[in-house]
């Protein structure tokens, strides 16, 4: 791993680490009467908070996510460069795609 | 390796996870849908592993974070002993939750 995706690589986890800290109580406070479509999005749909939290969530974890698979790639699969680092930012793309819209899924009143 | 089988299975995670919450653009009936079939046993089985398996690779995250920006390299087994133990007491915790 260069340099420069070692930084990103702890520099996104650093950012997630307070995030995925608040996500599991969250988990745990969603869970505390079973989940419900309602009680989620009742608390999500117009919340600006909720969404500059899960926004910077996706966006972190799309970047750190890649590069691990990045990494992952790199050591256990006989692939060149080039195409671990496709696979990879493909990877990382897909997810930020996926995860905005979710994101924008719960949060659009 | 710990922290990397975790990561790769949250990596194949995420993008079921933000699939299944974009249901809620088709209406939060969908969403709805959705979460009642995974009331079944095997699915909450699967979340309680999730959230394990979510709290390790936080706490190996945090364990790698301490040891490259601190001078803290001291009782590194106790301490993934500890991440461990840890995270197998959220997910039970968990797991009283949603049974």
């Amino acid at each position: 791993m260069n340099v420069r995706l070692y930084l990103w690589q702890r520099a996104t986890a650093a950012v997630m680490a307070p995030l995925v800290m608040v996500h599991i109580g969250v988990i745990f406070h969603a869970t505390r009467h079973g989940l419900s479509a309602a009680d989620i999005l009742s608390r999500t749909r117009g919340s600006v908070a909720w969404t500059a939290f899960y926004g910077s969530f996706v966006l972190a974890v799309s970047i750190h996510a890649a590069i691990g698979v990045r990494n992952v790639l790199s050591e256990w699969i006989p692939l060149n460069e080039r195409r671990v680092d496709a696979c990879a930012v493909f990877f990382g793309l897909v997810l930020a795609v996926l995860g905005l819209r979710a994101v924008a899924a719960v949060v659009l009143p | 390796m710990v922290h990397r089988i975790s990561g790769l299975a949250l990596a194949i995670f995420l993008p079921l996870h933000f699939l299944t919450l974009g249901l809620a653009i088709e209406g939060e009936a969908r969403l709805e849908r959705f979460l009642r079939w995974s009331d079944q046993p095997l699915v909450k089985a699967g979340e309680i592993a999730l959230v394990f398996v979510f709290t390790v690779h936080l706490l190996g995250g945090l364990r790698i974070l301490v040891i490259e920006n601190f001078n803290w390299r001291d009782g590194q087994k106790q301490l993934a002993t500890l991440a461990a133990a840890l995270s197998a007491l959220v997910a039970f915790a968990f797991l009283v939750r949603v049974f």
